[in-house]
């Protein structure tokens, strides 16, 4: 257990329920749905015709250096308006007595798109049909023609942290993790431990991402990864459910202002919650498959528990990654089991990537801050369209409607595709 | 009390060779691995030349248990199989990974408890293999040739395996690590450009000092060698494309020559252990202890961010960082293993950055890059530079200057390898994208 505590004070949401946090927050708890035919492509005759898509957003809304960040990509267009977002929330607009080289950044932000037009277009003039390989000369032609530089270095994965570093001139620590589906709560809690050790007294954190593209689509579709029910988009994303047939892509971002309950006291910032517990582990299983005990989940979870000193009987809510894949809704059940035994079936637990779809790298980030809101409402979000229980699900998912309960402590599982498994524990902030 | 950490085994991959010893000599020597481009055909690009890593087989650097996934490894993720393979055998560890029988023996007994070992490796924006994935899009054309994005969704894509995607998630060159040797302790994933190694380096550091494990694979990983990843180089107008002709001499780094960068692939893993668990399994040969590191981030408005600070402020806050953990002042740094690119402007703020830390010893402190030896291997090279300062400091030898005959920032200019005495080693790193890191190496007998 840390000595020095860590507290949120300022989060931001860019998402497909809408482009503030209580905006998101009404929707989740009113099971809206983000979902619909995809829109960034003609994805018509793709297996998966639909995603949960950001819509009718524009960054420059949001923050006060546009011309600093023209040409950016999605991922980092979220990433600007949410964090903007969680920086006004904290006062951070209004108050100019911040260390640059105190204030850092740790982000769990995916990959730009691809240039795909361009791409594909280069890719099938430097074909050689005699080879079945590309000539690099010819490829080199239309590249040449077609590509830009903005659209090229705007991809490199590091792109979001380095414009919000821009914009709020933070010139501390400065991270970008990319653990997939793991990425932002691992970017939250290693944030938590830079705080801890003293060698920043504010961190932005959290994530941004879209693979809503069409070789991300094509991506998880040759995985099976993804839900095909294309005559019911809006019904598609269903975590638990015995007829659960894979995830719903989602996009956005998701950004909280974290810092050493010191600094936020001196600066008399209003505390919003506190981040008590981290834990992470690697499955070191399989490329393709969780561990069938869900062992690096279940250490996960413990790690985080014995991070923040709490016990089992401290939990009142799970916000589960909860995928709406066949696989993880029942390991992370198991896994859930294995660590709470008992008492397991009564902590309510909900996913809601069945109402936002699954926003990837920024999932956790999120899913993080409806932590913090279940703690201030005393509310939690539903897992939407769960009317057909599996029987190897059968904890508490909070089906299909909003819940008033006793909140207190939360924790908040993501699990990475490759086995890296990360946990949060979120807790109501007590002076 | 922090715990102490060393660093107990490198796995240094490059166009130098795989492992320390050819990797070592080759710095030592400063023979440049800069040459032609063999990956593709390079003659419609500006820049010809790159660090190649050399031919190797995949099969030979994994158990038995693990061969078949090796089908679904992108060049990025074979090398950090390999570096990690090199390092934990150069630590003398066993591991589901280094033990012949992939730990299929009952009597098989592993250095470390796996829920102890932890996995931080730096990666790239991985590029799709080429062939394989426009194999697949030439089943997607209209009639006229172009691409046809419904007949891609209804049958082209089912001429990619269906595993497709795995090759090419950053995170999966730890999850092979991991799997492979059996970690089952922390792992992250960071991508912040050529800073991401030291970055992860640093993380295990953390994490062992936090006593969230004994022992840490790090470093990281990337391929620069295909034809996508060079030109979306040569789209940032940072390689160097008058130097086809004389490869060796085309990355200048710290030079007023300086005329850009090459690309290169490789990379380092290496494996941090706590001091104590390491003397407690034996050990009494680890090259140095890792006692400082400190990150930080440029922001340079006017050039928004695609070039440094010039002042290279954030150079100055990083080192100071490390040197305050390290409990050390700039005149207890012996040597420096620099980023130095070769890019004029990156090389002239990283310069007056280390002026600005060190003052006029600059040109008496040895700033050595390897980037002109195996070009700028990305995420990957920060690995290779630290496997080097380690190295330096068993051996006690300051590896060759080269490309260095007009000095800028009051740097010394070429020298050849030569014995010093050293105590300290900074090894400095810079992404393009502004995160800068430092970690500093002390000698085991200090």
């Amino acid at each position: 257990m840390s000595s020095t505590r860590i507290v949120i004070t300022g989060m931001g949401m860019v998402t497909p329920l809408g482009h503030d946090v209580e905006t998101v927050w009404a929707g989740l708890l009113s099971c809206a749905s983000g979902v619909g035919k995809i829109g960034h492509f003609d994805a018509s005759t793709f297996p998966t015709t639909f995603a949960a898509q950001v819509k009718d957003y524009d960054y420059t809304d949001y923050v006060q250096h546009p011309e600093l960040h023209e040409g950016v990509g999605l991922n980092t267009s979220f990433a600007l308006g949410a964090a903007a977002q969680a920086w006004k929330m904290a006062g951070l607009d209004a108050h100019d007595g911040l260390d640059p080289q105190r204030l850092g950044i740790y982000l769990g932000s995916g990959e730009g798109s691809l240039d795909f037009e361009n791409y594909v277009a280069s890719n099938l003039a430097g074909w050689d049909a005699d080879k079945r390989g590309i000539d690099g000369a010819k490829w080199a032609g239309m590249a040449s023609q077609k590509m830009t530089a903005i659209r090229e270095i705007e991809q490199e994965p590091n792109m979001p942290l380095t414009h919000l570093a821009m914009e709020f001139d933070a010139q501390g620590p400065a991270y970008n993790c990319l653990t997939a589906c793991a990425a932002s709560t691992q970017a939250i809690g290693e944030a938590t431990e830079i705080l801890r050790r003293g060698d920043a007294d504010v961190m932005i954190t959290g994530g941004a991402h879209t693979m809503i593209h069409p070789l991300g689509v094509t991506g998880f579709n040759r995985l099976t990864a993804l839900s095909n029910r294309n005559d019911d988009p809006q019904g598609a994303s269903r975590p638990f459910s015995v007829d659960r047939d894979g995830f719903v892509m989602g996009e956005g971002a998701g950004m909280l202002i974290i810092e050493t309950l010191d600094h936020a006291q001196a600066r008399g910032a209003t505390v919003l919650a506190e981040i008590a517990g981290y834990g992470s582990t690697a499955d070191a299983y399989r490329i393709t498959d969780i561990h069938p005990e869900g062992r690096g989940a279940a250490k996960s979870m413990h790690l985080a528990l014995e991070d923040a000193g709490l016990g089992l009987d401290d939990i009142d809510y799970i916000s589960a990654h909860g995928t709406g894949t066949k696989e993880n809704d029942s390991i992370e059940t198991k896994a859930v089991k294995v660590v709470f035994g008992d008492r397991a079936k009564s902590i309510p637990m909900s996913s809601i990537k069945s109402m936002l779809g699954h926003l990837i790298a920024a999932a956790g980030s999120v899913e993080a801050i409806a932590c913090v809101l279940a703690i201030r409402d005393q509310k939690l979000p539903p897992t939407h369209n769960l009317n057909n229980p599996d029987p190897e699900c059968d904890l508490d998912y909070v089906p299909n409607a909003p819940r008033d309960a006793e909140v207190e402590v939360c924790l908040s599982n993501s699990f990475g595709f490759g086995g890296q498994n990360d946990t949060l524990i979120i807790k109501r902030f007590e002076g | 009390m922090t715990r102490s950490v060393v660093v107990s085994g490198v796995g240094p991959v490059s166009g130098l060779g795989l492992g320390i010893d050819p990797t070592w000599a080759g710095v030592c020597e400063g023979r440049s691995a800069i040459a032609q481009i063999r990956a593709f055909d390079p003659s419609g690009f500006g820049c010809q030349v790159g660090g190649e890593v050399e031919e190797f087989k995949i099969g030979k650097f994994v158990p038995k248990s693990h061969r078949k996934a090796t089908k679904v490894m992108a060049r990025d993720i074979e090398l950090a199989v390999i570096a990690a393979d090199f390092a934990a055998r150069d630590a003398g560890l066993l591991t589901k990974g280094t033990d012949p029988d992939g730990g299929g023996n009952g009597d098989f007994k592993t250095t470390y408890d796996p829920a102890r070992v932890g996995c931080h490796i730096g990666a790239g924006l991985i590029a799709a293999d080429l062939d394989e994935l426009t194999g697949a899009l030439i089943e997607a054309r209209k009639d006229d040739g172009s691409f046809d994005i419904h007949k891609w969704g209804s049958e082209g894509m089912q001429h990619l395996t269906p595993l497709w995607l795995l090759k090419y998630l950053p995170n999966m060159l730890a999850c092979h690590v991991t799997i492979i040797h059996d970690n089952q302790g922390p792992s992250n994933t960071i991508t912040c450009g050529e800073a991401s190694a030291i970055l992860s380096i640093g993380e295990s550091l953390r994490v062992i000092q936090r006593d969230k494990a004994d022992l840490c694979f790090c470093g990281g990983a990337e391929s620069k060698m295909n034809p996508m990843v060079y030109y979306r180089q040569q789209l940032t107008g940072r390689l160097n494309e008058s130097s086809n002709e004389d490869p060796a001499n085309a990355v200048r780094p710290y030079d007023q020559g300086a005329a850009g960068m090459v690309a290169g692939d490789g990379g380092g893993i290496v494996m941090l252990e706590a001091e104590e668990t390491y003397k407690a399994r034996g050990g009494d040969s680890a090259y140095a202890r890792v006692v400082g590191f400190g990150a930080s981030q440029s922001v340079h408005r006017e050039a928004k961010n695609a070039e440094p600070d010039p002042q290279g402020r954030a150079v100055v806050s990083s080192v100071n960082a490390a040197m305050r953990e390290a409990e050390i002042g700039a005149d207890e740094i012996d040597m420096v293993i620099g980023f130095g690119c070769g890019v004029a402007s990156w090389d002239r703020a990283e310069a007056n950055g280390l002026k600005a830390v060190f003052g006029d010893r600059i040109s008496d402190v040895p700033v050595v890059s390897l980037r002109g030896l195996i070009g700028n291997c990305g995420a990957g090279g920060g690995g290779v530079d630290l496997a080097i300062a380690a190295r330096a400091l068993r051996e006690q030898k300051v590896p060759a200057i080269v490309n260095r005959d007009a000095p800028i920032g009051g740097l010394a200019g070429n020298s050849p390898a030569q014995d010093t005495k050293l105590y300290h080693v900074l090894v400095f790193n810079m992404g393009f994208g502004g995160q800068h890191t430092a970690m500093i190496l002390q000698a085991m007998d200090h």
